[in-house]
């Protein structure tokens, strides 16, 4: 396997094992020399730190056109194409990891290339060069590429400049000390105690009694049962946890509209019913 | 005011590892507050005294700093053995265009480059605090829209965006179609005329 991508050039340059270490066009990297050995022999490695020294695609098709001295406008598709495709081959065939985008690139090309091959509709369209597109992009691109540039330009804090600084004098941060009055502070634990009493800790047990199933446990004494008093639902047995749990149940169930609850008079017992299901 | 508003002043901004406004002067006073007309002037008298000295007061974005004067940064660099870290490419794309065409997507960033750009990428220029997120754009799947920040400028030692380099222009789009070879018709059924 070969290993992914290299992000440090050093790297490479250390890395001893390749023949004609002498002849790899690192020089490329530094971004000076731009000649390309013509038979093409590159170090795996090399490839790696070559796709790395440029910041995409649309770079590295600005590299090949500029080395073939030409300008964006007079690009010779196919053969920029080929040439692309070439790289893209060969970074293949050494099982280099290739960024998605160097792909989506050479697709593009291959189409445009096929798009120039078609012959043009005969009557007389406005119709585009095909070629424009790309340029625009590449013309676009090499804008930023040259903003980038002139912003790496420009002198930079602790590059260029250096902010002037004094070591700080010694100080201390006078924060005002207040006075507290015991009393707030006796109330102030007060608080605090009764908040921890408040904060006693549960232990949540697993749920024991599920609320689905009581609901469930209702409704059937409820076949029998038409009327039912609402504390004879709660079994005192199960605690604080199944009085919380009927009553919950309850609550579902008079949401879901499957019981009414009633009361006759003022204060009198709470009754459940049934609801009709002919209403 | 028992002491010289200048030298409290210089003392400020050379206490303060970054630019301070005017404002930031002001509070620091407490009672008798001087004016920003004051302070003003009192900052020119620090520029002028700065005439024979190795520092000189530069106005960023944020405020003002006391720095080494540029011409003298070279015996500066020289005390400061770690050479600052270079930005790659694809750091100075991703930042130049920001900086010119905000707001802006990270999908119109990939668009222009050509290139995916990093999560990472982004998030380091948002944690070195040179770029932020100022909203969403009101498309399918609100992209956010990120613009530099004052400290972006006070790192280049700007004041405003203006002041950034001039962007290349894009050539007329019009003249280009004429400098294309438009191929005389009859060679349509020829196609290694293009090769």
């Amino acid at each position: 396997m070969v290993d992914t991508k290299t992000s440090n050039p050093q790297k490479t340059e250390e890395n001893q094992i390749y023949p004609r270490q002498e002849e790899m066009f690192l020089a490329t990297v530094k971004g000076k020399e731009t000649v390309l050995p013509e038979d093409l022999y590159v170090p795996p490695n090399a490839l790696e730190v070559l796709l790395d020294s440029f910041a995409g695609p649309l770079d590295f098709l600005l590299y090949l056109i500029k080395k073939q001295n030409l300008d964006i406008l007079d690009i010779n598709v196919a053969k920029i194409t080929e040439q692309y495709t070439s790289y893209i081959e060969l970074m293949d065939a050494m099982q280099v990891e290739l960024a998605g985008d160097y792909l989506v690139m050479a697709a593009y090309l291959a189409e445009l290339k096929s798009r120039m091959l078609l012959p043009r509709p005969q009557e007389e369209t406005e119709e585009e060069d095909p070629r424009a597109e790309l340029i625009k992009r590449l013309q676009e691109y090499q804008r930023f590429k040259e903003a980038a540039e002139r912003i790496d330009k420009i002198p930079r804090l602790d590059r260029e400049t250096f902010a002037a600084n004094a070591k700080l004098p010694e100080f201390t941060t006078d924060t005002p000390l207040i006075d507290i009055p015991l009393e707030d502070l006796t109330l102030a634990l007060a608080e605090v105690m009764r908040r921890a009493d408040q904060s006693q800790a549960h232990l949540i047990n697993f749920e024991e009694l599920s609320t689905r199933e009581r609901m469930t446990q209702i409704l059937e004494r409820m076949k029998t049962e038409s009327f039912i008093e609402f504390t004879s639902l709660f079994i005192a047995k199960e605690g604080k946890i199944g009085v919380v749990v009927t009553f919950l149940a309850i609550l579902e169930l008079l949401k879901d509209s499957l019981i009414e609850i009633v009361q006759s008079e003022e204060f009198g017992p709470i009754h459940i019913k049934g609801i009709d299901e002919v209403h | 005011m028992e002491n010289k508003l200048s030298e409290i002043l210089e003392a400020l901004l050379l206490s303060a590892s970054r630019p301070i406004s005017i404002d930031e002067m002001i509070k620091v006073f407490e009672d008798q507050k001087p004016s920003k007309e004051e302070i003003r002037s009192a900052l020119n008298q620090i520029d002028e005294g700065c005439i024979e000295r190795g520092i000189e007061l530069k106005r960023v974005a944020s405020g003002y700093r006391l720095q080494v004067k540029q011409s003298l940064s070279n015996y500066v660099a020289k005390l400061w053995e770690e050479r600052p870290q270079k930005f790659s490419k694809a750091t100075l794309e991703t930042l130049s265009l920001i900086a010119y065409k905000q707001p802006i997507t990270r999908g119109e960033i990939e668009e222009i480059r050509g290139v995916t750009v990093g999560t990472q990428l982004m998030r380091g220029l948002m944690e070195r605090g040179w770029v932020k997120i100022v909203g969403q754009r009101d498309v399918p799947g609100r992209p956010s829209l990120y613009s530099t920040t004052k400290e972006f400028l006070d790192y280049f030692g700007l004041q405003h965006l203006r002041e950034l380099p001039e962007l290349p222009s894009l050539p007329d789009l019009d003249s280009i179609e004429l400098e294309l070879p438009i191929e005389p018709p009859e060679s349509n059924e020829n196609p290694q005329a293009l090769n």
